[in-house]
């Protein structure tokens, strides 16, 4: 997880099979891998399938039917006029909520990772691995135990509901996954560079910039993912430390399904949860592997 | 700050302020982390220990109580009624995580078509938060709607499924999507592990004539120790910090049928006014973690400088 295992297991990870000379019957190998394929798909399938369903034919028809009238004002309604709570304006302003408070927090826990890793690794001082140590340990705190000391603090601070509020936790918090993954990825950089870089009379910040930077990007790449997926998906913070218009889209998303008047418009909540859903199932459609890389860096998902 | 030389900075004669600068330079770079992290992790963690040994209810009151908030906690059904389910779904979580994990990577790793496809269709429910997935289960997961409904529609009469709203029953759909949310980490984590063995040892066994499932239960298995070990510590970490899951499948309920620590600390703090209790119940889950999780990375951080220094 730490060290030289992270850059082996994610190098084993994307190594084709070794051929083995005795092979299993094909049946029953496909055969499972299709089965538990198609179950981890179905909560998916079933949300595409019933967003774009009128109501009636949900009422009527089973869970995985296939659309006989294909609607996209499920979409629309969550979009804009689905009630989150008691105002009725969909779920847009939230959306836009999570996209600024994710953009921002992103940006700032991924550059002073990338500086932390860079310090940690190429201008180790003294006691720098105790440090990294207590860092690291933040990783892995349940934040049930932070949770009450920050809303106090936010408060005092006149940021509680606020997406500046939100994101100062995400960084706070966020700082110790980028700072793991710019260490473990400069340990293997060459201290060679950086000598010949040194002797050349280059000092600490024209180093970072003109040789650590630009080799940096498949562990930005990694960082950038992990960090978005996280904080997009987070709902503990933005439950503790949101009410009303402020929250982000996962706090409005429980609250739009959890609306207990009227008859439930289950088409609409399962368009507003795939809104949800986009941003981070684009990310992973597109950079998967880097996704996977993270998550074995990290070693961890919460 | 004393500016001390580094080990690799460049050796440096003159005092001036410049030179200081650049001798100090890493350190101030990194002290904001250093800074945020002892007060927001450890001042953090201090506080809430502290408010939990104080009579606080819907506000910090400064009046010490002794342990009087873990005795509350300790002896208050909902508490016991999250012990008992953090301990069933903590073990079958960690359990069928690691067995269908292990499964899948085996199968993974017998060279076959499509596999990058199957390994993202096996990975995607991390990817996503649980209160967008949770939505689609707790609807396959309701009796009038869901699976027992389309079961019964294929002819099945009798078919009942009702597990959500039954209170003994509860729990055990909790494990079912948790086990569907994490189960590919832990097949990501064996596959890579299968990738790295050596190939050379496993010819050998294969021309000794020794059977698949010998050569898998004997020599692989074995080699993959290590990462049971991750995958363990990491899954029970995970099981112990669960929210979303019990929030978006069940809400707690029925009554308080699903109720997990995580859940007993949120709704004491936030709609109870029970602050100290829910400083208490974070304080316990913190030393769960704590006891698992600290003599971990103490020992992966071994390993690291040990294999750095080779």
């Amino acid at each position: 997880m730490t060290g030289a295992k992270t850059t082996s297991m994610a190098q084993y990870w994307d190594t084709p099979p070794a051929a083995r000379r005795i092979r299993w019957a094909p049946f029953v190998i496909y055969g499972l891998l299709g089965f538990f394929a198609l179950v981890y798909l179905l909560p998916l399938a079933v949300m595409l399938l019933t967003s774009v369903k009128p109501l009636t034919e949900i009422y009527s028809g089973s869970i995985i039917s296939w659309p006989q009238q294909w609607t996209i004002d499920p979409w629309v309604r969550a979009w804009g006029s689905t009630c989150v709570g008691l105002s009725c304006n969909g779920i847009k302003g939230y959306f836009w909520n999570s996209t600024k408070m994710t953009v921002f927090a992103v940006i700032i826990s991924t550059a002073i990772g990338m500086l932390n890793g860079y310090v940690l690794t190429k201008w180790r001082f003294k006691g720098a691995n105790v440090l990294f140590g207590l860092i690291l340990f933040g990783c892995f705190i349940p934040f049930q135990i932070v949770l009450i000391p920050m809303a106090t603090l936010l408060g005092k601070m006149g940021m509680a509901s606020s997406t500046p509020g939100l994101v100062f936790v995400h960084v706070v918090y966020g700082l110790c996954f980028t700072t793991l993954y710019f260490r473990n990825y400069y340990m293997a950089f060459p201290d060679e560079l950086i000598k010949a870089a040194m002797i050349d009379g280059a000092r600490f910040f024209s180093i970072f910039l003109r040789i650590l930077v630009p080799n940096s990007l498949p562990i930005v790449v990694v960082t950038v993912i992990w960090q978005f997926t996280n904080i997009w998906n987070d709902f503990l913070f933005g439950a503790s430390f949101s009410t009303g218009e402020s929250a982000p889209m996962t706090v409005a998303l429980n609250n739009v399904v959890n609306t207990s008047t009227g008859e439930r418009e289950y088409n609409v909540h399962m368009a507003a949860a795939m809104i949800a859903a986009l941003p981070t199932l684009l990310v992973y459609i597109v950079g998967g592997r880097y996704f996977v890389r993270g998550l074995m860096a990290g070693s961890v998902k919460g | 700050m004393e500016a001390r030389v580094s080990r690799s900075s460049p050796e440096v004669a003159s005092n001036s302020f410049g030179n200081w600068l650049q001798l100090a330079l890493p350190k101030l770079v990194l002290a904001p982390t250093v800074v945020i992290t002892l007060i927001f992790v450890y001042g953090f963690i201090l506080w809430t220990t502290y408010l939990s040994f104080t009579r606080s209810k819907g506000y910090p009151i400064h009046e010490w109580v002794g342990w009087l908030q873990y005795d509350r906690v300790w002896h208050h059904p909902r508490w016991e009624v999250a012990m008992h389910n953090l301990a069933v779904f903590g073990v079958l979580y960690v359990v069928l995580c690691m067995a269908i994990g292990l499964l899948l990577a085996i199968l993974l790793d017998q060279r076959i078509r499509m596999e990058g496809t199957l390994r993202a269709i096996y990975l995607y429910p991390l990817a996503l938060s649980f209160i967008v997935t949770g939505t689609a289960w707790k609807w396959m997961l309701n009796p009038g709607l869901g699976i027992q409904k389309l079961v019964q529609g294929w002819g099945f009469e009798n078919f009942e499924f009702d597990w959500i709203v039954s209170e003994e029953m509860a729990i055990y759909t909790v494990v079912i999507a948790g086990v569907w949310q994490a189960s590919g980490f832990v097949m990501a984590m064996f596959l890579a592990g299968l990738r790295g063995i050596d190939q050379e040892m496993l010819k050998a066994a294969s021309i000794d004539c020794a059977s698949l499932p010998k050569i898998y239960w004997n020599i692989i298995i074995p080699q993959l120790r290590p990462i049971f070990l991750s995958s363990m510590v990491i899954l029970v970490h995970l099981a112990i910090k669960s929210y979303e899951l019990v929030v978006a499948l069940t809400g707690g309920g029925p009554g308080y049928a699903t109720e997990l620590p995580s859940t007993f600390m949120y709704v004491h703090t936030f709609t109870r006014n029970q602050l100290a209790m829910g400083a208490a119940s974070a304080v316990m889950m913190l030393l769960t973690v704590a006891a698992i999780m600290v003599p971990y990375l103490y020992s992966e951080m071994r390993a690291g400088r040990r294999a750095s220094q080779q």
